[in-house]
């Protein structure tokens, strides 16, 4: 945890500056702010969801075995789902007039507020299932706190997505341990998928001015508490897995502030072809 | 004549659940709730799983077949809490999935995080049934279903997952 935050520090900086409530924009963010510090955090819910299930629908007739394949599809959808009502709730608070498919389908790489974990490539089979572990353990714990929030969408949200992530988080789970558990090229794989991973994880827990902000409607997660959960969470699963735990302390960040890595272009030039090629179809 | 809530429920009681045909979406457990003001029927839906694509199917089917029985105006609205819960679905409603060869859901895990890997007594199978059976995987055809196959009479079955 130690290492990132430096990297925080203009993210964190400039919470209560005057009669900038209303339209926070927390330091260095790329493209206009969305308002409400509350519509912000929102869409970083939905985010990070819709871009990970895109990553898990590119594996959509591409398992390596047929369960897998329709595990990861299933999974997806779960997520699409998720990201579908935490992002119509972001555009009911925005209160400008988009729903969720405007805010999936409309949005540029600099207005997205994922953290860049979600949005790398998906990589091998086991960068996939690494990488789903990773996210899933946070989710849980996310969720988990969220379901108790003082925000009642938020929270209703977060206790049907919650059980839901349950699922996916023993699934990745039990993939990883026989994945790493297993013989030297998987081992190898995960391995190598955990090391290039890891510098990624920083960002899930980093807690900024839309953080901050939140807690006037009951939102107060602790994010450094939510990390030494997830952490020993974590270790105890790549133990199981026989794997080594990265020394990697340099953390990556920006996703949140709309600064992302060059594969988000490439992602949303997918994902969004056919809404911009035929806006406001319908079928 | 305007309609009644039993009479909603009624007609709501013949709107299938399109992915498993045998049991209405009043058996599922997601009507939440029904209120009549004279020909203007609402009725609150709660999701199963939020990705499901046969939501909208539902919504559709419920507008549909309520507008048939004699209501003028129909609104479907969704509700997320409480989430539901498979131990919505009645005793009835469960004999008839296996009847139509899905194993019926256990008890809904309730509270902690997570238990790491599944240990659960094994899934009777739905047509010898058999205990012998094996899970081969927690995700199946659909978002609510997993997949198992019998040791016994050697056929692979759907699960309705406890959820």
């Amino acid at each position: 945890m130690s290492a990132h935050d430096e990297d925080n520090d203009n993210a964190v900086a400039t919470v209560g500056g005057a009669a900038s409530a209303a339209s926070l924009n927390v330091a260095g963010t790329r493209g206009p702010s969305f308002g409400e510090p509350i519509v912000e955090y929102v869409m970083r819910l939905g985010d990070d969801r819709l871009l990970l299930g895109h990553r898990l629908s590119e594996w959509c007739g591409h398992g390596p075995i047929l369960e897998e394949d329709i595990a990861l599809a299933n999974i997806a959808l779960d997520l699409v789902g998720q990201a579908n009502m935490f992002l119509a709730l972001a555009g009911e608070l925005e209160g400008r007039g988009r729903d969720a498919d405007a805010l999936a389908y409309f949005r540029d790489g600099v207005q997205y507020r994922n953290a860049l974990l979600v949005e790398l490539p998906r990589g091998d089979f086991g960068f996939t299932t690494m990488r789903q572990f990773l996210f899933d353990a946070y989710s849980v714990l996310q969720l988990d706190a969220l379901a108790s929030c003082g925000h009642e969408q938020i929270a209703a949200i977060a206790a049907k997505s919650l059980k839901e992530v349950k699922y996916h988080l023993r699934h990745s789970s039990e993939w990883v341990i026989r994945l790493g558990d297993g013989t030297a090229d998987s081992r190898g794989r995960v391995q190598h998928s955990l090391n290039a991973l890891w510098r990624y994880t920083g960002e899930l827990f980093e807690h900024d001015a839309i953080d901050e902000a939140v807690a006037a409607h009951g939102i107060t997660l602790d994010h450094a508490a939510l990390f030494a959960r997830w952490d020993s969470m974590v270790r105890d699963v790549l133990q199981r897995a026989t794997l080594d735990v990265p020394q990697d302390e340099v953390m990556l960040n920006g996703g949140r502030r709309g600064r992302h890595t060059e594969h988000i272009g490439h992602l949303l030039s997918v994902m969004q072809s056919v809404a911009r090629a035929h806006p406001g179809a319908t079928w | 004549m305007a309609l009644t809530r039993e009479a909603v429920y009624e007609t709501l009681g013949a709107v299938m659940d399109p992915e498993v045909p045998v049991i209405s979406v009043v058996e599922l457990g997601i009507i939440r709730e029904v209120a009549v003001d004279a020909q203007h029927v609402t009725v609150t839906v709660t999701p199963t799983y939020s990705g499901c694509p046969a939501m909208h199917e539902i919504e559709a089917d419920i507008r549909t077949a309520l507008l048939a029985a004699g209501a003028e105006h129909v609104d479907v609205i969704t509700a997320f809490s409480p989430a539901w819960t498979t131990d919505w679905i009645g005793p009835e409603a469960r004999e008839k999935l296996r009847a139509y060869g899905i194993a019926p859901p256990g008890r809904a895990e309730q509270g902690g995080l997570i238990t790491l890997t599944r240990r659960r007594a094994p899934v009777p199978c739905p047509f010898c049934g058999s205990s012998d059976t094996r899970m081969q995987s927690e995700f199946g055809s659909t978002a609510c279903k997993a997949i198992h196959v019998c040791n016994s009479c050697r056929q692979p079955f759907d699960e309705f997952k406890a959820f």
